[in-house]
């Protein structure tokens, strides 16, 4: 234990010397965690419409202010033809033409029924695939509305009223489940990438080898370097929980204390990924490339982005196996959903397995003799 | 400073040698690095490790340190194996390697902490000679600064003192006096007789034939095997040569391996 003080008693005099660990330590949270969220809103918003009126009627009138009033469109222009709508698409002015044929408003009344054309840019994916279906969602709103407005027996098709509720977010903030997941990228990033340098770091100045021919236990020497990490770890956490609750009014509903306990051991579980990555290295930038390659697989499997449950078999295993999975949904089990001890126990358990099997092996992998 | 002042009686490999090397050899994959040497070391001897660059002086010195394992032969420092009790080795030398390597970003007094902790020195006596330390090395004025900072020579004088600091037994130098002006390389050789004249063991490479004439005992290392193994005065005599730099190029001419 002694020899442990005196290893933390250095490796924190180095940290508190190294101004840009100190600046980035605060900054990377704030600055990340005030940004990045908001940029990664997947709600799609502006849609830029151009629309093709060949009809010029009341209908159509009230067609395009129906669209224009529900918030998510912009209507760019209202051209005379389908070509000249099109080309607004092409130069990427629109993202959706919408045609209205000729004698709309006529085909509708007499007839009853009538045909729009949509067009969209499927460039962005979700953009023109959201874009879409929103638009329908406003016309086939339209199409009750005129229904209802003319004087023909309502053709009551037993229509099926869906109310949804949404638990856990009432609002649906788009934040709410981001924020989060940024915070656990943030602690991901952090934790990983420092921890993979320092021991490497000694290597290349040297300073490894009069450790190495000190009496030192291994255990000591790797206990001494996690520890450090570990607690600036829980700082970026903290600084973290602030931001949530005071950019985003993310209060965490389950337990503080929990949510703490878990990211300890997540952390100490990441550590020893990082301190491993260190051993095995000679020089920084092979830590750097060998850090870099995992942790952005972690991170783009890890359910931040996209659902866990919606990848294909192969990459829900491996995303199965990786501790910043189940760490990123305990989170937000916790700080949505208020999860407690119990609900969250078997995640503690995996993630505590991985804390120890990492840092053995980081331990095994360190050697003092060559 | 008289060389001969430490001189002991070169007794044969006695239970109480410092060192005892047995057909130590160390390979790369066809490489041999050193091959089959064998040597002892006395209490409180200044020993020599000479050798041109590439020779294989640090490599085998790595291997008494514990710090890399042999191929073959054996070896014994302090008493101890250097296959199965590294770590038992390690707590009775001292180490300072070719290149400087105590940390640049702490101060001396940091670093002599440090390292005193990690040996089990007692607080109390970190405490205590630590400050001496620092006022010993002329270091005062320099207290605050960090390492890194520091000229050199500086560092060096610094570096050894941190190898001596938990009072070891024997004292392994790897080309202590490299890149040091001749002023700070005396006052180095102070320092090593001062340790010597405590009882402490000083196995010391160089390639500064001036500083072999300062050792007890001195071998000639090259192209991994021991060429010579005796006192200075001894070698000059039975290469009949008036000083050390002849006889080092005597043997090392017929080296085939230069720079690794």
């Amino acid at each position: 234990m002694r020899t442990l003080r005196f290893l933390l008693q250095k490796e924190f005099r180095q940290m508190f010397r190294d101004k840009t660990i100190l600046v980035m330590m605060f900054l990377l949270p704030v600055i990340q965690l005030g940004i990045l969220p908001l940029a990664m809103d997947l709600d799609v918003k502006n849609i830029n419409v151009a629309i093709v009126d060949q009809d010029h009627s009341a209908y159509t009138q009230k067609l395009i202010t129906k669209l224009g009033a529900s918030g998510y469109f912009k209507i760019v222009t209202v051209a005379p033809a389908y070509k000249q709508a099109l080309f607004s698409l092409e130069n990427g002015k629109a993202d959706i033409v919408l045609e209205i044929p000729p004698s709309f408003e006529r085909h509708l009344i007499k007839e009853g029924n009538q045909s729009l054309n949509v067009t969209a840019d499927a460039i962005n994916g979700t953009k023109s695939g959201i874009g879409t279906a929103y638009l329908l969602a406003v016309i086939r709103d339209f199409n009750q509305d005129i229904r209802l407005m003319s004087n023909r027996q309502p053709v009551a098709p037993a229509i099926i009223d869906i109310a949804s509720s949404a638990w856990f977010n009432p609002h649906q903030k788009f934040t709410w489940y981001i924020v989060p997941g940024v915070l656990v990228l943030l602690l991901t990033l952090v934790g990983g990438f420092l921890s993979s340098l320092n021991i490497v770091r000694e290597k290349e100045i040297g300073t490894i080898e009069q450790i190495n021919v000190t009496p030192i236990k291994k255990w000591q020497f790797i206990l001494g370097k996690l520890i450090p990490f570990w607690v600036v770890g829980m700082i970026v956490l903290t600084i973290g929980l602030l931001v949530a609750r005071l950019f985003y009014g993310i209060i965490p509903l389950g337990s503080i204390l929990l949510l703490y306990l878990l990211a300890a051991v997540y952390l100490m579980a990441l550590l020893g990924f990082g301190l491993l990555v260190s051993t095995i290295s000679n020089n920084q930038l092979q830590s750097m490339f060998i850090a870099f390659f995992f942790i952005m697989i972690f991170v783009l499997m890890s359910g931040l982005f996209t659902a866990v449950d919606s990848m294909p078999v192969w990459a829900r295993t491996i995303a199965t196996f990786l501790p910043i999975t189940h760490f990123m949904k305990a989170v937000r089990m916790i700080i949505l959903k208020g999860s407690t001890f119990s609900d969250v126990l078997p995640i503690l358990v995996f993630e505590l397995l991985f804390a120890i099997g990492l840092n053995a092996l980081a331990i095994r992998n360190y050697r003092k003799t060559q | 400073m008289d060389p001969q002042i430490n001189l002991k009686p070169s007794s044969p490999a006695a239970a109480g040698a410092a060192i005892e090397c047995k057909e130590l050899t160390k390979k790369f994959g066809d490489f041999v690095a050193v091959d089959r040497i064998s040597f002892h070391v006395n209490p409180g001897e200044i020993f020599g490790f000479l050798g041109a660059n590439g020779a294989g002086k640090t490599t085998a010195m790595r291997m008494l340190c514990g710090l890399s394992y042999p191929s073959s032969g054996h070896a014994t420092v302090a008493g101890f194996d250097v296959y199965r009790q590294q770590e038992k080795i390690k707590q009775h030398i001292g180490y300072m390697s070719q290149k400087f390597s105590l940390y640049d970003d702490l101060t001396p007094l940091e670093n002599i902490t440090f390292f005193g902790g990690i040996y089990g020195v007692a607080d109390k006596v970190i405490k205590e000679r630590g400050p001496a330390l620092i006022r010993s090395l002329g270091l005062e004025n320099e207290a605050s600064k960090l390492v890194g900072a520091l000229p050199l020579g500086w560092k060096q004088k610094l570096a050894f003192a941190v190898a001596m600091f938990h009072q070891p037994r024997i004292v392994f130098l790897d080309e202590p006096t490299g890149g040091v002006d001749p002023v700070t390389r005396r006052q180095f050789w102070d320092m090593i007789y001062e340790a010597a004249g405590t009882g402490v063991t000083i196995f010391v490479t160089t390639h500064y034939m001036d500083e072999a004439e300062y050792c007890n005992r001195i071998t000639i290392m090259v192209d991994g095997k021991i060429e010579a193994l005796d006192t200075p005065a001894h070698l000059k005599q039975r290469f009949a040569c008036d000083n050390m730099d002849e006889v080092f190029y005597r043997l090392a001419r017929t080296a085939r391996r230069s720079d690794s």
